[in-house]
């Protein structure tokens, strides 16, 4: 790393300041001028005041994971200072508010410190308080346009998209990115030895969030039912879902909404509502982070056994506990695969970014009706929040909707008798109807236990009549949800396994260790149930990692479960510090390990 | 929950409702309660509220929690699909289930544990919600299912089985209904039919959430001397506040005698229900006086029954959530999906 469009920077802000729209105007233009990027924003749980950081990286080559180093530190936050000065790269830059005299904490031989007087710049210029604080993120925004050869057009543009109905703000705004870049040409060596040049590498791509994404994943699936308790990571899922409704869903004649959102009064409530929208035959979802998972237990376990479909999407964060709300993790794994009590097992998704995001939700709603069962989308706070470069969303007109089997009016007509749980056509999946649609499809959904015909049954047969049936209804969709995705190398005895976010990180690993002539196989889980393909790659390795966020092993543990594969042949590398992933764990794990192995 | 089919027998005598079915065609499996619970006959008075407003059974829901109050949707109504849910949290299902088909009747049964301790949350929401359904509480101040502990609405004093006293204070559902915004809060005694089958009648025509409190006896664990819950206690102190005279527009409008104590209130649909004030001040409408009589009632020793609170002007779920009047569940999916030409152009938006 460190060269022409290929870098990382890092702003050290305090949050609640303004910084983060500052931020997202960096990235979006670099993204314009055609140059792969990537942004992390590392927040606090909290409103105002404490400290954050925003981590933007370019790559030519479109690596989008988190970078191993950074380059250039923006440290505008002093309580944070010796942290910032010690994650600069050696030989990198470190750019501080020189209104004020250097802190000496701030001082590192082997870097390069560069001052620029943003805030003094900003109170001689601007009057209000307000103003000065704000438009200072605005100021650091030129400064660095100057040293990173950020196209200024490309900024203004942006600028005037932004502002250009507020003609006082939009003219503040320029002032401030004036002042910053024409400072920092005056005063400093620019460009730096690692800066941008234009390329034409993000025409066919967006920059978009996971949250986002899911959301616009429900519109285009059909759901009309969201219900929700606000948690972060998952809040800006249901708000972008509402943002989408008033925009596609208000029909044009009544200007009725043809979507209810409710927020209820707790996540076991957003369950029953959501399962009582599936039951109706509405698609319905509901979107949560993991202490909602937990309380949705119950919950979960009657839907699946009722047999009703239900979309979770679980946007991650560290647990457990209350944890850290503002820190990514895949933690919920276990909690998911087989949430509530007694013998229950579910469908998992795991999307490896906003794009995926916005297949596996049209897919999970399909999914859910097919099997008649809950299925869970397993995204996480870094793909949830963060804006990821991914290829443009594609919609194919021709996609109709997986109702899966349901008798209507007319269906029912041609059935002697209809029996709900009764497995018809061999393959676990029994039909419903819906309510409403007339007397002879008419039954009762009932969490206890019950026949084939959805009577209450005490009877041992009986109940397991139906509960067996549920094992072979899983199998089923083992063959039927998403397939891992698999990048094989000639002869490798060398495997890694991965898992939803990771996904990036864990690629350019491989890339990484191929230069340095280490050959390793890739999978990356999809989906859970697992498919026969995943014990088929676990069994062709001498040596797999299996690498994930969470403290526990627990997709090793998942694979070991599932596929009989001994748990101690797969060699965890786990990453769980909330953090999202860099290629580094995994390189240095898998050199080490060969390195110990005798060959 | 236990349920055992009945035989189907023909009875060509029995009168028929304008669909053309008689009573037998609302009623569902066999009860497998204690002989002379008190849910056995609030389930015979919603057959016979059922039957006289020609409610089609295949458009009706039948929801419910946990307990054996939980278990009499399954005794009714056998041409109805029902949904037994989980303990307390029959109210969210219900919500999710109306908010994605809005055409449908839903009726909703629960116990004082089901309503008032495990979903007590639940319930408050439902009626802040203003699901349009009808929520009968059936309230014998126990946890009849797992065997004799107080519920939430025992009073101070009332004695259990075992001769332990309650101290703690009661949760009334009714107070907390009208405190909480409900537009309709009535109370009734499973052994009142005359007065419980037109405030059934009512609270199904009513748009919004509808609660009926129906204090309805355990036979097995509490319905001895020292029980505020017991038919003996229940016949010695219901103090009815209005006469609810249930009366849909099909049918013959019969005045009672006395005209002057009369309100008539017209209900969303168009039907009218008619209160007999027992006291002439008694205002059915006006909430803060409605508070007032069941708090002096409460402090006489007394229990207000009758349909205590209506307003017919309330908003429901769908009208808070401005939806359109075809249920959600029925909108087409072209409907819904905005297609290729608004994702082409949407992706604009994130460059
Ligand atoms: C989560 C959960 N906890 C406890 C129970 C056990 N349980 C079943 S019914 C019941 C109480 C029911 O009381 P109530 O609602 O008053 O109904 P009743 O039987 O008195 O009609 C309890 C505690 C349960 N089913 N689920
Ligand atoms: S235990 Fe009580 S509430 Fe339950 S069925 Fe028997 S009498 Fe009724
Ligand atoms: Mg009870």
């Amino acid at each position: 790393m460190s060269g022409i469009n290929d870098f990382a920077f890092k702003m050290a802000t305090v949050n609640g300041t303004g910084s983060a729209s500052a931020n997202s105007l960096l990235m979006q233009a670099i993204f314009r001028m055609g140059i792969p990027v990537t942004g992390k924003n590392i927040f606090p749980s909290n409103i105002q005041g404490l400290p954050t950081w925003y981590e933007i990286r370019v790559s030519k080559d479109g690596y989008t994971a988190r970078p191993p180093e950074i380059d250039l530190v923006v440290a505008l936050n002093p309580s944070t200072y010796a942290k910032d000065v010690a994650t600069v790269r050696p030989g990198g830059y470190l750019l501080y508010d020189s209104s004020w005299p250097l802190d000496p904490t701030l001082v590192r031989p082997g870097i390069t410190i560069l001052g620029v007087p943003f805030g003094q710049m900003c109170i001689q210029t601007f009057e209000r308080d307000r103003d000065r604080t704000l438009l200072r993120n605005i100021a650091y925004v030129g400064a660095l346009a100057a040293l990173l050869k950020i196209d200024m057009q490309v900024v203004e543009v942006m600028l005037n998209e932004k502002y250009g109905k507020k003609k006082a703000l939009l003219k503040a705004n320029h002032t401030a990115i004036r002042l910053g870049y024409d400072y920092a040409t005056a005063h400093l060596e620019c460009p730096l030895p690692f800066h941008l040049e234009h390329l034409d590498k993000t025409s066919n791509a967006i920059l978009i969030d996971g949250n986002t994404a899911c959301a616009l994943g429900a519109v285009y699936a059909g759901a009309t039912v969201g219900a929700w308790y606000p948690i972060t990571p998952s809040t800006s899922l249901m708000e972008s879902f509402k943002g989408f409704c008033e925009r596609y869903r208000v029909d044009a004649e009544s200007g009725l909404n043809k979507y209810c959102i409710l927020q209820a009064e707790d996540e076991l409530s957003a369950a029953g509502i959501t399962i009582g929208a599936g039951w109706m035959g509405a698609r319905a979802f509901t979107n949560t982070s993991g202490p909602g998972i937990s309380l949705m237990q119950e919950f979960i376990g009657l839907a699946y056994y009722t047999e009703i479909p239900a979309v979770f999407f679980d946007v991650q964060r560290c647990g457990p506990a209350t944890g850290m709300p503002t820190r990514t993790q895949q933690a919920d794994l276990m909690s998911l695969a087989y949430a509530s009590h007694g013998d229950t097992k579910h469908i998992v998704l795991f999307p490896a970014n906003p794009a995926e995001c916005f297949e596996m939700a049209v897919t999970a709603f399909d999914l859910a009706e097919r099997f008649q069962t809950p299925v869970f989308v397993a995204s996480d706070l870094d793909i949830g929040m963060n804006d990821w470069m991914v290829p443009r969303l594609q919609w194919d007109d021709s996609y109709r909707p997986d109702r899966g089997k349901v008798l209507d009016s007319a269906a029912l007509e041609k059935v002697k008798k209809f029996s709900r749980y009764s497995d018809v056509d061999g393959d676990g999946i029994a039909a419903r109807t819906l309510p409403g649609s007339g007397a002879k499809g008419a039954y009762f959904v009932r969490g206890s236990g019950h026949d084939k015909h959805a009577a209450y049954t005490e009877d041992s047969d009986a109940y397991l009549e139906v509960v067996n049936r549920l094992v072979l209804k899983f199998e089923t969709a083992a063959l039927t949800v998403p397939k891992p995705d698999m990048r094989l190398q000639d002869g490798s005895e060398t495997g890694v396994v991965t898992i939803g976010s990771c996904d990036a990180a864990v690629r350019e690993a491989v890339d990484r260790l191929r230069e340095q002539g280490v050959h390793v196989d890739f999978m990356r889980i999809k989906s859970f149930p697992f498919g026969p393909e995943v014990r088929d790659f676990l069994a062709r390795h001498a040596n797999t990692f299996v690498i994930e966020q969470n403290r526990d092993a627990q997709l090793r543990a998942l694979l070991a479960i599932e596929t009989g594969i001994p748990r101690d042949l797969m060699i965890p590398v786990l990453d769980y510090s909330g953090m999202p992933l860099t290629c580094t764990a995994l390189v240095a794990a898998v050199t080490k390990y060969l390195a110990e192995v005798p060959a | 929950m236990t349920s055992i089919t009945k035989p189907p027998v023909r009875h060509p005598g029995l009168p028929r409702n304008a669909l053309g079915l008689t009573k037998r065609d609302y009623e569902g499996a066999m009860s497998t309660l204690c002989a002379g619970c008190g849910h056995d006959s609030v389930t015979a008075a919603l057959i016979q509220s059922f039957w006289e407003l020609d409610l089609p059974p295949d458009r009706a829901a039948k929801m419910s929690g946990i307990g054996c109050s939980s278990k009499t949707t399954a005794y009714f109504m056998k041409e109805s699909h029902g949904f037994n849910s989980v303990h307390g949290r029959m109210p969210s299902v219900t919500s999710g289930a109306n908010a994605a088909n809005r055409d449908l009747t839903y009726i909703g049964i629960s116990g004082d544990g089901d309503s008032l301790s495990i979903g007590l949350g639940q319930l408050c929401h439902a009626i802040r919600r203003n699901v349009n359904m009808l929520y009968m509480l059936e309230n014998n101040g126990v946890y009849g299912l797992t065997k004799g502990q107080f519920s939430a609405s025992a009073d101070i004093g009332s004695m259990s089985k075992k001769g332990e006293a309650n101290e703690q204070a009661p949760i009334d559902p009714v107070l907390l209904a009208l405190t909480l915004g409900a537009s309709f809060v009535a109370r009734s005694f499973s052994g009142d039919k005359t007065q419980l089958v037109p405030i059934i009648k009512a609270g199904l025509s009513h748009r919004g959430f509808a609660l009926i409190d129906v204090i309805s006896p355990c036979v097995s664990f509490n319905d001895h001397d020292g029980s505020t819950k017991s038919y003996a206690y229940m016949r010695e102190h219901e103090m009815e506040a209005v006469d609810a005279d249930f009366v849909p527009l099909r049918r013959e409008i019969i005045l009672p005698e006395d005209h002057a104590a009369v309100t008539v209130v017209q209900l969303h649909d168009g039907s009218t229900v008619r209160l007999r004030s027992t006291s002439p001040d008694y205002n059915p409408t006006d909430r803060e006086k409605a508070y007032k009589h069941v708090r002096s009632c409460q402090k006489r020793g007394e229990v207000a029954t009758g349909l205590l609170f209506i307003d017919e002007a309330g908003r429901d779920l769908h009208d808070m959530n401005r939806t359109v009047k075809t249920p959600l569940a029925e909108l087409p999916f072209e409907t819904l999906c905005p297609g290729k030409g608004a994702m082409d152009a949407l992706m604009e938006r994130y460059r």
